[in-house]
């Protein structure tokens, strides 16, 4: 008997007490990403608890209109000191832009390499969904968040996301990071910059992935608040 | 007639002293006996803060019960969704029936690699079946890359606890290891090294930054495979876990058969309950998922091993294999007060504390003495039941598991759990925690102790020693051993300092029956 066929049958005599009936196929997934749908309510209370959350991971949380952002991504990269970048090929080209005259700038077609972006010091990106109770932010590298690499051998990691893209919880996020049909994408979900605690419990931020994350929150919100102000 | 074999117990626990003795040896380090407590202590209050911001805490442990267990009671079927879900995504599917099965599949996967090392990810199921020894044996490097792990791979240790394997050792004593050590096997410790913890991580980044950016080979557990998805998904904190499933071109991940969630959303109880319940975190700081081979992004040879070695034979135990939905969280070790004051490496295995206690007698069978002994490493206060995300009702199984080793009788049998039990129950202090939670238990293991477990039920009848129902195991044993213990319970420091929200149904075991 074969491996497989030898395990298989282990568990169908182990399990042939069981009376159960297995679960019907339920799939509550829809399948898009929330900047799909324009229409969906944005809960004041639920951009702020993301705000707050992502913030509490000691990530640096700037909120600004969407006409602020590429100027907002070159000065928080300039306040760092920060002097090379990589882009993902369908980052937003007006922010592109902005960051090609102020730093080297490296596309992600000539990120060849691991040892390549090892040399580099910051990746700008988009970002698929926010989820609010936890403070993440789930990348699903479409083309305006690259290849997984991108977002991880960089030290900095400046992060762009829409209103529309933060949910409340983890189950909106999870349904809705569901591809319906297909493969799923690959996904990375971030919650801070990296981080251990396993030297006597003191939590030090940052040991192998970007030891700086920077959140830019799209927020019309702040749109308000700069015209009130 | 198909059966179940048990896992074969690995040469480094071969002739491990039974439980009293090793917990003897290690109640006498001081070190790690206040290491241990500061961690179990500070993680324990993080839970509960985080614990104590969902709706409804309860609601999730059961939606998160209820997915492992439609995985296990129709795991052949899940099983075979999963395989064929990542078969046609490209990955490479792999059964291995034991230890020494899978370890070959990987290093005939690495030598078709022509490598002589891989980075790894730290993952329990590679522990077990030691991996990295059999990796070496072949000539083949396994670098750990948690900064926990390297600390132990750099000591030559064993890992102390499920979630910070390094919790015995202290700053002074890791930043002379990184010293003394780290060059040997890569690019060393900055001579200026101290022991702030910052300087040390950098040491590590530094260090296995080298061995991540030319790593061919990468190998590493899963949290989750999902079967309707092909997905597995990794939860960690440090990166490392990134870098070794991003970089390499190969990857090999070992995943024992229990690891199975039927479909995608059963993911969501699940990320809201094992970050929260193990580092006492809302969400872990990097969690990757991947299904199969994604074009051009990450590996492009994707393995992954299906691993039985005794779990089969814990799955066909209807009680038994409650255990099997363990996520692995460490939240029931953080809570046990046996645990606190032994440590992780009394327990003779690489799953340590209460859910060691139940799974390594289950998955190894209770033919030696260190796993004889086990069941009775506990006070069955009922905490790790009430700490557990799963609901794992681990009294409940220790009960069972003590009438198994009764039962199989000779005077071998009964002596090394007699003497667990003496142990854990002789020193008032070891017990203050547990005393709280005792009413709890004794509804627990209540009646049932008495009507069906031939264990100490067996036992205390052999002596004529009727055991009341509603009473608890200590009190019982105070009353008849008259060790004035129980005048003490009023001196008990306030029990569960966690303040962590107890089930209040615990007379309803998990479901299993
Ligand atoms: S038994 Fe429960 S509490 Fe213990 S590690 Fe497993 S899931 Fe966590």
């Amino acid at each position: 008997m074969s491996a497989r066929e030898e395990i298989l049958a282990r568990v169908r005599s182990a399990t042939a007490d069981v009376t159960t009936e297995k679960r019907p196929v339920a799939r509550s997934g829809s399948g898009s990403v929330p900047s799909q749908q324009p229409d969906r309510a944005i809960s004041r209370e639920t951009l702020e608890l993301f705000a707050e959350n992502v913030a509490d991971y000691r990530a640096t949380v700037v909120r600004v209109p969407a006409e602020q952002v590429a100027a907002t991504v070159v000065e928080q990269l300039r306040a760092a000191g920060l002097g090379s970048v990589v882009v993902p090929t369908g980052l937003d080209a007006g922010w592109t832009a902005a960051l090609d005259g102020a730093f080297d700038v490296l596309p992600e077609s000539d990120a060849t390499s691991a040892q390549t972006l090892d040399g580099i010091d910051a990746v700008v990106t988009g970002s698929a969904v926010g989820i609010a109770t936890t403070g993440t932010i789930v990348l699903d590298h479409a083309p305006d968040q690259g290849r997984r690499e991108l977002t991880l051998v960089p030290d900095t990691h400046v992060c762009v996301i829409g209103q529309d893209q933060v949910v409340h919880d983890v189950p909106e996020a999870v349904s809705l990071l569901r591809t319906p049909e297909g493969a799923q994408r690959a996904l990375t979900w971030i919650s801070g910059p990296s981080a251990t605690s396993d030297i006597e419990l003191q939590r030090v931020e940052g040991v192998h992935g970007p030891r700086t994350l920077i959140v830019v929150l799209v927020d019309e919100g702040a749109r308000a608040d700069v015209t009130a102000g | 007639m198909v059966t179940q074999p048990v896992q074969q117990t690995s040469p480094t626990f071969v002739g491990m002293p039974k439980f009293p003795v090793a917990a003897r040896e290690a109640l006498a380090n001081t070190q790690q006996r206040t290491n241990l407590h500061n961690a179990t202590h500070t993680i324990r209050e993080k839970r509960a803060a985080v614990v104590g911001e969902v709706d409804d805490w309860e609601a999730l442990r059961v939606a998160g019960a209820e997915a492992k267990d439609e995985a296990l009671h129709h795991l052949g079927d899940y099983l075979e969704q999963l395989e064929e879900s990542l078969t046609a995504r490209g990955a490479t599917v792999h059964w291995a029936r034991d230890a020494a099965e899978a370890n070959r599949i990987v290093i005939d996967i690495a030598r078709a690699k022509e490598v002589d090392e891989v980075v790894k990810v730290k993952s329990m199921a590679t522990q077990e079946i030691e991996l990295n020894e059999a990796l070496e044996e072949a000539g083949i490097h396994a670098w750990e890359t948690d900064l926990a792990e390297l600390i132990v791979q750099l000591f030559g240790d064993r890992p102390s606890h499920i979630l910070v394997p390094a919790i015995h050792r202290n700053r002074t004593e890791i930043r002379d290891v990184f010293l003394r050590q780290m060059g040997e096997f890569g690019r060393p410790a900055p001579a200026d090294l101290t022991d702030d913890p910052a300087r040390l991580a950098e040491a590590a980044r530094l260090h296995l930054r080298e061995k991540f950016l030319r790593a061919k080979v990468a190998v590493s557990g899963a949290n989750f495979a999902i079967a309707d998805t092909g997905t597995l998904v990794v939860v960690e904190s440090e990166g490392n876990g990134r870098m070794c499933l991003t970089l390499p071109e190969t990857l090999i991940s070992v995943v024992g058969i229990e690891k199975v969630l039927p479909t995608w959303d059963d993911l969501s109880p699940m990320l809201q309950l094992l970050p929260r319940s193990s580092t006492g975190e809302r969400m872990n700081p990097y969690t990757t998922m991947w299904s199969g081979v994604h074009d051009g992004d990450g590996p492009q040879e994707v393995h992954v091993i299906l691993l039985d070695n005794g779990r089969t034979h814990v799955l066909a135990d209807s009680v038994g294999r409650q255990a099997l939905r363990c996520i692995r969280c460490s939240a029931c070790l953080n809570v046990c007060p046996v645990y606190e004051r032994t440590g992780g490496h009394a327990y003779g295995s690489v799953y340590p504390g209460p859910i060691g206690a139940v799974l390594n007698p289950q998955l190894r069978g209770t033919a030696s003495e260190v796993d004889q002994s086990l069941p009775y490493a506990s006070s069955l206060c009922g905490a790790c039941f009430d700490a557990c995300p799963v609901r794992i009702n681990i009294p409940e199984l220790l009960v069972e598991l003590r009438g198994t080793v009764a039962e199989q009788g000779g005077h071998r049998a009964e002596s090394a759990a007699m003497k667990a039990a003496a142990w854990v129950l002789s020193d008032p202090r070891r017990l203050a925690v547990a005393q709280r939670g005792a009413t709890t238990a004794g509804r627990l293991i209540g009646k049932r102790t008495i009507r069906k477990v031939p264990g100490l039920g067996a036992w205390t009848d052999a002596r004529d020693v009727p055991t009341p129902p509603k009473e608890t195991f200590r009190q019982w044993w105070a009353r008849e051993h008259g060790d004035g213990t129980t005048t003490q319970r009023a001196a008990d420091p306030g029990g569960r300092a966690d303040g962590i929200p107890t089930s209040n149904d615990g007379t309803e075991p998990g479901g299993e029956r």
